[in-house]
């Protein structure tokens, strides 16, 4: 499940040219989906519709038609095994790194096509950044850490640019006060909650557009949890972010937006407020209230 | 409509993976349905104490009062519990809430039956001759009619039955027109004879009681829709509750 270094940001060769802007209409919503709620926003970041994933002959995911807005933060809940991580995988084309996964359907990151062949998937995974289940930062300095991704990408020059991008994301993940002294030290030496941060952090260096996160609080304590809650809502001012979590209290307390997925299929999506006070399918119900068998 | 489409699950609607809860709801929604049988009683009690002129009934009235302050705070107590350890949502969470405001509502009915039981001990044991059927006759109109609100809306709210809920709320404005009604009538009994006055009096706070239990049930008939629909239907007048509009 833990992207290495390499997957996430290693450059093989020069990205090419970004692909012509072209008028994008608005995806139409296909007819005669199970889907209880709006899937649409007003102002979408990322779209999919008709997504699909298969794992060699077996269906992970089906039809998964979702739009995520800009500075919202969508929750996806659901049991284990329901798609929701798969779905999220798709969304900076994580997938592609098992063989055996084929995605179908159009997803779209600002209009574009995440699957066009002339974008690089690099590129995509530094503007969609993803933090893990696990924190899993490299085995190098805090400082290092931090700055792999703007180096290999080209965000800066020389020291004193770099020292810039790496206050900022520890300042913005909240870090910088814990660690400004100590940043030649390792990343892994840092507590539990400290290197999650510092994860968000190396996601952050790279001025993603959105950031996914897979269960990013459940080897975490309450504490270091709510701290990364507290990130998550002041992140939520310049980034997109949808958020796998087993915790319905987390997605309650996060989010403005939750989908409920169910057996690879997108069931249920609306304001968080609705659906933890006034879920619309009998699923979603069971689901968040505890009655699920 | 609700939805129930999508691939079937092995799925039980009314049982929580974590049976404890289910107990604890259970227990929350028995006290709650004690509290409403022993208030329909506290004012059966009262009104035929009033009827008989029987002092002692009244008094066991005034008396059983503190039973039914005694649940509210076990139910509230449980409440909290509820609130507090299992973080309720979705129809757990509106169960619970609108429970709550109904055991408050359910207290306050109690109070009013109280009022009119100590009325009733006013009235025959004062001096003055007891007063005639004349003069409490909009009492017991209006109490049948409260009585039946109050009956109603505990039986919704057992069975969940929003179109009943929403009949009760509906029946509210029959009783305000009664009790309009009963409050011209007393006033001409005291322009009649000066000597009614006390006695008119007593029987005003009786049938402003009873007003008032309308009142009350009619809230708990709301609480119900919220419950069930998710719909909160308070401050919309009752006849503009559009029943098709409230499926989901």
């Amino acid at each position: 499940m833990n992207a290495t270094a390499s997957e996430m940001l290693l450059v093989n060769e020069p990205p090419p040219p970004p692909p012509p802007a072209e008028p994008v209409a608005a995806d139409p919503v296909p007819a005669g989906i199970e889907t209880v709620g709006r899937i649409t926003v007003d102002q979408p970041r990322m779209t999919s519709r008709n997504v699909s994933v298969m794992y060699g002959d077996k269906m992970g995911i089906e039809d998964v038609n979702l739009d995520i807005g800009k500075n919202e933060v969508l929750a996806m809940i659901g049991p284990s095994g329901c798609g929701k991580s798969t779905f999220l995988r798709c969304l900076n084309r994580m997938n592609d790194t098992v063989d055996v996964c084929r995605v179908t359907g159009t997803i779209r990151l600002d209009g574009e096509d995440v699957h066009d062949p002339r974008l690089d998937v690099v590129q995509l995974r530094a503007r969609v950044g993803m933090v893990f289940q696990k924190p899993n930062p490299f085995p190098k300095s805090i400082y290092d850490n931090v700055a792999y991704g703007p180096r290999i990408h080209g965000l800066a020059e020389g020291r004193r640019e770099t020292d810039a991008i790496v206050q900022r994301s520890l300042e913005k993940a909240g870090l910088w006060n814990e660690v400004r002294d100590r940043l030649e030290q390792p990343g892994t030496g840092l507590s539990g909650g400290q290197q999650q941060r510092l994860c968000i952090a190396r996601a952050i260096a790279v001025s993603p557009e959105v950031i996914l996160m897979d269960e990013p609080c459940s080897a975490l304590d309450p504490i270091a949890t709510a701290r990364i809650e507290e990130l998550i809502d002041e992140l939520r001012e310049n980034y997109t972010i949808v958020i796998v979590t087993h915790s319905m209290q987390q997605a309650a307390r996060v989010s403005q937006r939750t989908a409920y997925f169910h057996l690879g299929r997108l069931i249920e999506v609306g304001e968080t407020s609705q659906i933890f006070t006034n879920p619309r399918h009998d699923l979603t119900e069971d689901y968040i209230t505890g009655r699920f068998g | 409509m609700k939805h129930t489409s999508a691939r079937q699950a092995p799925r039980n609607a009314e049982e929580h993976t974590f049976k404890r809860f289910d107990q604890e709801l259970a227990h929350l929604n028995r006290i709650v349905l004690r509290m409403g049988g022993l208030v329909e009683d506290q004012i059966a009690k009262a009104m035929s104490a009033l009827r008989d002129a029987d002092l002692d009934t009244a008094r066991n009235v005034v008396a059983r009062d503190h039973v039914v302050n005694f649940l509210d705070v076990q139910a509230d107590e449980q409440i909290v519990n509820l609130l507090a350890l299992r973080q309720p949502v979705g129809k757990d969470l509106r169960m619970i809430l609108s429970l709550g405001k109904t055991v408050t509502d359910l207290e306050r009915i109690g109070d009013e039956a109280e009022r009119i039981a100590r009325m009733t001990i006013d009235i025959y044991s004062s001096s003055n001759p007891p007063p005639d059927a004349r003069l409490l006759s909009d009492a017991f109109r209006m109490s049948t009619l409260a009585t039946r609100m109050l009956h109603d809306v505990l039986d919704a709210l057992a069975r969940l039955d929003v179109e009943k809920a929403i009949q009760v709320a509906r029946g509210d404005v029959e009783l305000d027109s009664e009790f309009q009604a009963a409050l011209r009538r007393l006033s001409t009994y005291i322009m009649e004879d000066a000597r009614n006055v006390g006695h008119t009096i007593n029987v005003t706070f009786i049938v402003k009681s009873l007003e008032r239990i309308g009142d009350h049930s009619k809230n708990i008939a709301e609480y119900v829709v919220f419950l069930v629909k998710g719909k909160d239907v308070r401050h919309v007048s009752p006849e503009s509750i559009d029943t098709g509009e409230l499926g989901r």
